[in-house]
């Protein structure tokens, strides 16, 4: 069974979705990605969707969940690359990720995740001390 | 009824058109001229070629049978489409493309009147069944020049709907998107798809979607103003909406629409700065030399 890889960097997960997901695929990453952050101990987690062209309800409500439950797991989530066609889609289904942030490109989604997990380490670090 | 009587009109006709054609041609195009003849839009030539050409069609299609609807008459129609078609274009009125055929009634019917000369039942016998075929041909001609009519107007729409939602880079990494005229569904759609389209070639952090040329903001419009916002979030943009008047502040309260989760300025220059901001750049009034 094909599988959505995840790959490590540093203290940053990325994944990069290059097929076309269906629902039981989708599963297997929440499932995946969730054992990986508490594995690693990951503070962010980059979602490329670049390739993705073909969006349903269930999909984007899977995206809008691994945020979440990255969040639980104190980990932030970044989603890079939607295609206009598919945020046309997500915005017309009512499905508008309101917990999710995003970036144009892997680029921008790496800075906003280094500046937020940097910027929540400093609080972190101010309630210690 | 018998098809013996329709034969012999058939083939009358056909004689007629094959003993006279260059009479019939020179006669038609005498009329046309005295008639309704448009030196301006069209050319001698041209139009002598046309008449030609279709009288030759028509003289096949006639060999076979005399129902304009049946496929002998094929050429004929895809000859007649091309026709109005071309004169739709050209600025035509629909008389003038309807003359095309009319006009040839004469001509018809004078070699009609000699080839029978006395036999006044073949006379009306063959004038009917050409009036007939000229008729159907002539409303064929008006229908698709109305046709053609309709395209016209339906591109040019189309073109104003594209050219109507122009997308300017105002600096790097920032858009701006000038709405003029009412916003309904269909625009709506257009201005999000090339807004989203142009956020991805050229990189840009944040887009400006300026409503001072739209005349009113109802639920609708404010309805599409925040989906389009909405996409553009998700593909990683900042929105920010300018140009809104008093009077559309206030329809906007008064109506109850939520803007608060976006970023509204009543000028294009008040939302570029924030824009600015926003990318990391910053303008200084610098010293003259």
């Amino acid at each position: 069974m094909e599988k959505i890889p995840i790959l490590r960097m540093g203290d940053f997960l990325l994944v990069t979705i290059q097929v076309d997901m269906h629902d039981r695929l989708a599963m297997a990453l929440q499932e995946d990605l969730t054992q990986m952050i508490s594995v690693t101990e990951a503070h962010g987690v980059l979602i490329d969707i670049s390739s993705l062209e073909i969006v349903d309800s269930f999909i984007g409500r899977m995206l809008g969940n691994i945020a979440a439950m990255s969040r639980v797991l104190d980990a932030h989530t970044v989603v890079v690359g939607m295609q206009p066609a598919v945020a046309i889609t997500l915005v017309e289904l009512g499905l508008s990720l309101p917990g999710v942030r995003t970036a144009l490109n892997v680029d921008a989604g790496m800075e906003l995740l280094r500046s937020s997990v940097n910027g929540s380490r400093e609080s972190n670090d101010g309630s210690i001390h | 009824m018998s098809t013996l009587p329709m034969e012999r009109k058939n083939s009358s006709l056909v004689s007629i058109l094959t003993r006279n054609q260059d009479e019939i041609l020179a006669e038609w195009l005498k009329e046309m001229t005295s008639a309704t003849r448009r030196s301006d839009l069209i050319k001698d030539s041209e139009l002598r070629n046309e008449c030609a050409e279709f009288l030759q069609r028509m003289k096949t299609a006639l060999e076979a049978n005399t129902n304009f609807e049946s496929a002998a008459w094929d050429r004929v129609r895809e000859m007649l489409v091309d026709v109005s078609r071309k004169r739709a274009m050209q600025g035509f009125t629909p008389t003038e493309t309807a003359m095309f055929i009319f006009s040839a009634k004469r001509p018809l019917f004078t070699q009609i009147r000699r080839t029978f000369k006395d036999s006044a039942e073949g006379i009306a016998d063959a004038t009917w069944s050409a009036t007939e075929l000229l008729d159907a041909m002539g409303l064929y001609t008006t229908e698709f020049y109305q046709k053609s009519r309709e395209e016209i107007i339906k591109r040019q729409q189309e073109d104003m709907l594209e050219l109507s939602t122009p997308v300017v880079k105002l600096w790097d990494g920032i858009l701006a998107l000038p709405i003029i005229g009412t916003l309904d569904s269909a625009r709506t759609q257009v201005v999000m798809e090339s807004l989203l389209q142009a956020i991805v070639e050229t990189n840009s952090k944040v887009a400006i979607i300026d409503i001072t040329g739209v005349p009113t903001v109802d639920t609708v419009v404010a309805q599409h103003l925040l989906k389009t916002v909405t996409a553009a979030r998700l593909m990683g943009a900042d929105c920010i909406i300018s140009g809104v008047r008093p009077q559309i502040a206030q329809t906007i309260v008064h109506l109850g629409i939520n803007l608060m989760d976006i970023t509204t300025k009543a000028s294009l220059a008040a939302a570029f700065k924030v824009a600015l901001d926003r990318t990391g750049f910053e303008f200084a009034k610098g010293e003259k030399k």
